[in-house]
Formats: structure tokens, sequence, C-alpha cells
């Protein structure tokens, strides 16, 4: 078997004749913690939307442990390992934060598995809380946490459910400075025994986190390397960092 | 602050004592004709209660429930027809194993018990189809429906056409259902005499009983790691698949156990209003079932159940006093819960409370309480 937990070959998603990805070859080795960044458009959340089942490949492949899961239910690929987190924070904010992470934890996910199978991994979920430093508000309402603690919490339910590859979409939009820097040693240390896709604009942030950075613009892979590889393409500059440069310049 | 243990018990003996209440002591203060009324009430709080499971807490609005209470009803009223025959059979001629034919279906000219109607003769399947007719009709509408992840309100529309469908089916189908008439005149019940005193006595008690049963079996459900599905289902249904569940299965499921309990309420009501007809499964009473599950408290089990005798108490109290005023009340009953009470009765009551403890703070409508306010 390939080293290459996720690839995609020649994958093209089209809508109305729109082409949101346009024949990517993407992957990511075993492992890795990689970062996708590019302008809005670029695709980036499409890559995820396809990997993790929300939209079905229009043409093209994408292959998980080299096996095809294109157009595969999204339950079916949360089974085969894969987890995601939402760029605005899903939860289930009528459940306690606790709630939360034992329903994604749970082994079996099936109607007769939940009426019969009433024990949970409990030292997973504690362990989880723990992880996301969410252990002290256990047993509160998801709904009332603050917007960095939902960000948290949706990261810890994705990593209850004991994932192989975590897709992670904006996990510092809206963070204060203090969050952010939390939400990168988190991702720092889930990297260690997972293989991470994030999306992320701060290239702060992507300094901090990534080995290798894939840049998209509009649909297609524009370059890949390290940060600052990545930072000193002139391509790379034009569709993307030239702007924040300007911006940051004024 | 209470355990979970001691919640648990205080709600088992309040449940208890309630059900010690209506069968022992409402006979004494009830008139026959109130206990006959109240028996009903509590037949259509268990269909109040399979409202409540799949739009209160599964977040799915079903508008063709009268359709689940149809079918158990006519199952059960099918029974007693039967047994009509049985009890008359040597006198005239006798058809099948024993059986004189229905009045209905000599007036319709059929000569034959149709074979659908023959193992009715059992009270034992009987019982069986009660629960398995309307739990097959929901299972098949529902895989239809949750498969292709048709939601919200495409599927109200497509339950309100079932009830269209079901009702139009039964009128037309006259030589086999009884057509607009439906299926009256019993006369006995497992050879008591249906309209005696005693037997409806009887049956008010185990009305009680189911609907005691179907309560605990509604709160254990929604309580514990089931419920807390249901719950995902209803906040972020897309969400839960990414979370490795199949929301589909979980809703088919749900609806069929919900149209089972819909079923049993109609076997129940049947023996005690003695007749079901079309006109009573249809559009309009499948909106009022909703009507009494929105004004009692969606979300609560016992505002359903509060909600469903309220609602019909004022209705059969207005109808005795002013036959043309009811349906502008309940019209105006229903906006006003809408407006003013989104949550309905016991929901604004322990929406109340809780703020008045100062608890942390709970969701507007659609709010599922926990083990220690619901009473």
């Amino acid at each position: 078997m390939s080293d290459w937990l996720i690839e995609t070959q020649q994958l093209t998603v089209a809508f109305d004749g729109f082409r949101a990805l346009d024949n990517l070859d993407f992957r990511v080795r075993r492992g890795e913690v990689r970062v996708v960044i590019g302008p809005n458009g670029a695709g980036k959340t499409t890559l995820l939307d396809v990997i993790s089942g929300k939209v079905a490949p229009t043409t093209g492949k994408v292959l998980f442990n080299g096996r095809s899961i294109g157009g595969l239910a999204e339950n079916r690929i949360a089974h085969l390992g894969i987890g995601r987190k939402f760029q605005t924070p899903r939860i289930f904010s009528q459940l306690t934060v606790r709630e939360n992470i034992e329903l994604c934890a749970r082994h079996a996910k099936t109607v007769l598995g939940v009426l019969s199978d009433r024990r949970l991994r409990d030292t997973t979920v504690d362990d989880v809380l723990a992880l996301v430093n969410l252990g002290d508000k256990a047993e509160q309402r998801a709904g009332t946490l603050s917007h960095g603690e939902k960000q948290w919490l949706e990261i810890g339910m994705v990593v209850a459910q004991d994932p192989v590859l975590l897709l992670v979409d904006e996990p510092v939009a809206g963070m204060t400075d203090r969050e952010t820097e939390k939400t990168s040693k988190l991702l720092r240390d889930l990297g260690a025994t997972h293989t991470i896709i994030v999306i992320e604009h701060d290239m702060e942030f992507v300094r901090g986190l990534a080995q290798t950075v894939t840049v998209l613009h509009e649909g297609r892979l524009l370059c890949e390397g390290s940060v600052t590889q990545v930072q000193s393409n002139p391509r790379v500059a034009e569709v993307y960092l030239g702007r924040h440069a300007l911006e940051a310049a004024h | 602050m209470r355990t979970r243990k001691q919640a648990v018990l205080i709600e088992t003996l309040i449940l208890l004592g309630v059900v010690a209440l209506l069968i022992f002591a409402a006979p004494a203060f009830l008139s026959d004709f109130r206990l006959n009324l109240l028996g009903k009430f509590l037949a259509l709080g268990i269909v109040a209660l399979a409202i409540d499971l799949i739009w209160g807490y599964t977040g799915l609005l079903s508008l063709g429930h009268g359709v689940f209470f149809g079918l158990g009803a006519y199952c059960m009223a099918m029974y007693l027809k039967l047994e009509v025959g049985a009890a008359s059979s040597g006198a005239t001629s006798a058809y099948g194993s024993g059986t004189v034919l229905p009045d209905f279906m000599v007036w319709n000219g059929l000569t034959d018990l149709p074979w659908f109607w023959k193992p009715f003769q059992s009270f034992g399947f009987t019982l069986a189809m009660i629960v398995l007719v309307p739990a097959t009709v929901a299972a098949l509408l529902g895989i239809l429906t949750f498969r292709n992840r048709i939601r919200g309100v495409y599927f109200s529309i497509l339950t309100q056409a079932m009830a269209l469908i079901f009702t139009t089916l039964f009128i037309g189908q006259q030589a086999y259902t009884g057509g607009t008439n439906g299926l009256t005149d019993f006369k006995t019940i497992l050879g008591a005499p249906i309209n005696d005193v005693a037997t409806q006595h009887r049956l008010f008690d185990i009305t009680v009983v189911v609907l005691a049963a179907v309560y605990i079996f509604c709160r254990l459900l929604t309580s514990g790691g089931f419920g807390r599905v249901l719950a995902a289902i209803r906040d972020d249904e897309g969400r839960l698949r990414f979370s490795g569940y199949d929301p589909a299965q979980f809703k088919v499921f749900v609806f069929a156990i919900s149209a089972a309990l819909a079923g049993i309420g109609g076997a129940l009501f049947v023996p005690q209003v003695g007749i079901i007809s079309p006109s009573l499964m249809g559009v309009v009473p499948s909106i009022e079932m909703v009507i009494w599950v929105a004004v009692g408290g969606r979300g609560t089990l016992i505002g359903a159940i509060i909600g469903a005798i309220l609602v019909n108490s004022a209705k059969s109290f207005l109808s005795e006093s002013f036959p043309d005023f009811w349906l502008y009340f309940q019209g105006s009953l229903f906006v006003a819960v809408v407006l003013l009470m989104p949550s309905g009765i016991v929901g604004t009551l322990a929406h109340l409370r809780t703020r008045r403890v100062s608890a942390p703070a709970r969701g507007p409508a659609l709010v599922k309480q926990s083990a220690a306010e619901t009473p």
C-alpha cells in the first residue's frame, strides 16, 4: 500500500458548470499535518466536502487508504476513520458538553446499537474533555459555550470519533490571540497521533503548525512546499499573499 | 440537589398515584358519561404522546397521524364487528368459520368474508395488527422519504397527502371498510356486552394502564442515549452524519414506533366511542392531534397528555353548549398558543420555573426538559 493516506486523482467537482475543484491531484502522507490555503473560492472547503462525503465527485477519484470513497454517504466515511470539523462550529447545542462527546465516541451508531449498548467509552470521554480543556464545563449545555469553546468542543467531538484523518476547517476563525495559541498547541498535539488537513488563512498560525502547505487557486493546485517556499513563490504572492501584503502595508 | 435515583423514584410515585387516582377515585366522582369521555381523552392522550415523540423530540412534524390512529382503530373495529357476527351465528346463515357477515357487507352485496378480514376473528392477531399495520405503513413512508433526505415541510406535506389518500381509499372501498359510515354498531368485546357500565369501566381502567405504560416507554426512549440521538437529529441532522450516524435509520424507527402508539390509541378509542370512520382519521383530525401537543407543550411528554385532555374537554364542553362555536375557538386557541406560548402550557411553566431558580438558560421553544423537571 502506498504511504498516501488520502489522495485525489483528477478530481473535479462542478456545480452548474462552475468548477469548484478542477482536475485536482492532491495527496497527503500518513501522519502529516497539512495546511491548505488559498483565496476565497479556491475550493478549499469543497475539497473537505468531497473527502467527507458532503458532495460527490463530478469526475475523478478520492482514495482513502487506497480505497475509493468518492460518493459514499457521510456516515460511511466517518466510520472509515475520517472526522470533520466545520468552519462555523456545528455542535448539538441542546445537549451538554459531555453528551456531545459521548454521542460521537459511541462505538455502535445504529438504532439497535444505541438502544442496547449503554456502555460508553467513559475514559475516552474524560480524556477528550481534558484534551480540549472543557472538563469543568462538561455538564453545561453546549449552546451556552463561548465561540472559542464551541470550536474546541467540535474538535473534541471529532477526536472522540477516533478518526485516522482529521479535516479541520478554519479552526481559529473568530478566536482571540490566546485562544488561537491554545488551538495551535492542541492541533500540534493531535498531529502526533493523527493525520490532519487544516484550512487556515492566518499565516502566523500556519507557520507554527505545518511542514507542508498546499496552495489552491480556482480549484487547482497552485503550489506546494514549506511555509517559506510557499511565501517566496511569486505566483502565490500574486494570487494570495500579495494581496495580504498590500493590505498589511496600508 | 436531588440525585437522579431520587428523581426517578419521585416520578414513579407520582405516576402510580395518578394511575390509582384515575382507576379508583375517578369513577366515584364522575358520572358514567363523563368517565367514558375521560377514557376517550386518555386514549387520545396516547396519540398525543405518539406525536410528541416525533415532533417534540425528533423535530418531524407529521400531519397524517390520523391515519395511524385510524388503522389501529379499524383493526380493533374489524374484530368487534366479527364478534357481532359470531354471537348471532347459528341463528342466521353462517359464513366462513361460523361467522355471520358484517351488516354493511350484506348491504354491499358481498357473500363471502374478504380474506383479509378473516384473521381478525382472533383477538391475538388483532392486537398484533393494531401495532404492526400502522408501524409498517409508517416504516414504508419513512424509508421512502428519509432515505431520500426529504425533510421539514416536504415531509409534513407528504404525511398530509397520505391522510388524504387513506380517507379516500377507505370511503371508496365501501364493501370492505364500511365507507363513509365506517365501522360501528358493536355488541360485545371478548364476550362482554360493550355498552355495559361494567365493561366501560374496565375499558377505562385498561386505557389508564396502557397510557401509563406508553408514557413510561416514551420516557425511557427519550432519556438516555437514544433520546440524545433524537435531540441531535432535531438540532443538526447533517452534523450527525459526519459523526457516523445515519439519521434516516433513526427517523424511520421512531416514526414507526410513533405510528404504532397512535394505532394503540385508536384501538382503545373504538370500543369506548363505538365508532371509527374516515372522518376521524383524515386531514382535519390529524391536524387537531398536532394542536393538542402544541397546546400542552411539545417536547414534554406530560404536556402532550395534558394538551389532549384539555383541548378535547374544551371541545366537548363547547360543542355541547355552543355547537357552532367550537371550530372558531380551536383555531384561535392554536394561534394564541403559537404566538403567546410557543412551548405550550407545560413548556412555559417549566420555563418560568427554571428562570426563577436561575438555572442555566434553556432554549425557547422545542426544548427537551431534563429528568428532574418533568413531573
